[in-house]
């Protein structure tokens, strides 16, 4: 590097009988800072590219108010699970697709306020269980886990990405947002007042 | 044993050159990289393991902060159908048109060189007629563009927008920036609007966060690599 020479030059005769001090060279190095500065350059080059803020694609199912009920798809109720999102980063989750009001099926609450691992097992055990009754069976092994998602109207986008996030850390091909029924209402309602009163 | 002493000499190379070029870098590139204009609202937005970058050009983004607020916005380097003219002067010129606004040549050139718009039509052209920070300080008032359930509900201005911009581009591709707090009505509107449009492709903008060890996406992720 260009060396700081902070020493003396031009040497002018000292008056007699004056002891001459020993002038030490201070010329400083500096390629190392040199070093330094392309370092943090590359450093801040490449963490900036990575920050870039990333997109996750969506692919809503294809809607017309004219299309019948031959053209809508069917859904098993048994590959079915239904996860109704709530307020203040609840889920419930139940069994099959909850068209039934004579029989309101259990509702499982799991709380994905910290993180969404409880839900990442519940999912997980479901999978489970399907490919049970495939090698039994019961179902083909076409029939694959299909998730159906009803986001209340008190729930926050969050809780919506990280469901659909959850998706693709489990691996869930089909699944899909719907609305949320009056009858999906009544469900959290009566298992929210089952569960205050213990 | 050496007899002879081979002469020590100095290995000091004059690093000052090099200096040189390191500042003469930094200098250019200070100099050549503009300054994005100032989004008028921050938004923080969830995270997910999806690791696809967005896309540069041809984006229609729109925003919605915590408070439920729609922004709109159409990046200025993808080329409109209109023989190539700048993507937001397109935009701004065939809603004025559309929607009758009476904009000045000087509002038109502020809107291009803006950033989101979050203010109602009926309010648009006196926003785009301010300073800096007359508008900073519509924006923090502003209650956002108008949004309903459908598109052909005369009040959803956020759908006009959309028609006009992707009348200019068709390949425009529609990122959904929602905050942690959005509540979810809010984006259930917009994805109501773009389904009574009959678009069903859009991407949500998230931050990075790391697969979970012994998910399934993990044991993908290891059995490709």
């Amino acid at each position: 590097m260009a060396e700081l020479d902070t020493s003396s030059s031009g040497h002018h005769k000292k008056g007699p009988g004056v002891k001459k001090a020993k002038k030490l060279s201070t010329r400083i190095d500096l390629t190392p800072m040199v070093d330094l500065g392309f370092l943090l350059i590359t450093f801040f080059m490449y963490t900036t590219t990575l920050a870039k803020p990333k997109t996750m694609e969506i692919n809503m199912p294809y809607k017309d108010e004219k299309m019948t009920e031959e053209q809508k798809s069917k859904v098993k109720e048994s590959t079915a699970l239904t996860i109704l999102l709530s307020k203040d980063h609840r889920l419930y989750t139940y069994e099959g697709i909850g068209s039934d009001p004579t029989k309101p099926p259990e509702l499982k609450p799991v709380s994905i306020a910290k993180n969404t691992t409880a839900l990442r097992n519940v999912i997980l055990a479901k999978k489970q269980a399907i490919e049970g009754l495939k090698q039994s069976g019961a179902l083909n092994p076409t029939d694959n886990i299909v998730i159906l998602i009803k986001p209340d109207s008190n729930s926050t986008y969050k809780d919506m990405v990280d469901v659909f996030d959850e998706m693709t850390i489990t691996d869930t091909k089909v699944y899909a947002k719907v609305d949320i029924t009056e009858q999906d209402r009544e469900f959290i309602k009566l298992t929210e007042a089952a569960n205050a009163g213990q | 044993m050496p007899k002879v002493k081979m002469k020590r000499q100095s290995t000091n190379i004059d690093m000052t050159a090099m200096c040189d070029v390191a500042f003469l870098l930094l200098t250019f590139f200070m100099l050549a990289t503009k300054f994005k204009k100032q989004e008028p609202v921050m938004v923080s937005t969830p995270s997910s393991i999806s690791q696809i970058a967005i896309p540069d050009t041809s984006i229609m983004l729109i925003t919605v902060d915590a408070k439920d607020r729609v922004f709109f916005s159409i990046d200025r380097k993808n080329v409109s159908q209109r023989g190539g003219a700048e993507a937001r002067k397109g935009l701004i010129q065939d809603m004025n048109e559309y929607k009758k606004l009476g904009l000045t040549n000087d509002e038109v050139v502020a809107f291009q060189n803006g950033a989101s718009v979050g203010i109602p039509l009926a309010n648009l052209k006196q926003y785009l007629g301010a300073d800096g920070a007359t508008q900073a300080q519509l924006d923090k008032q502003s209650p956002g563009i108008p949004v309903d359930t459908s598109a052909d509900n005369p009040n959803n201005e956020l759908a006009q927008w959309i028609r006009v911009a992707r009348n200019n581009n068709p390949y425009l591709r529609i990122c959904i920036k929602g905050d942690v707090d959005t509540k979810y009505p809010a984006i259930d509107k917009i994805i109501a609007t773009l389904g009574s449009m009959k678009i069903f492709r859009f991407n949500l903008i998230t931050n990075l966060e790391q697969v979970p060890a012994g998910s399934p996406a993990y044991e993908n992720a290891q059995k490709k690599s």
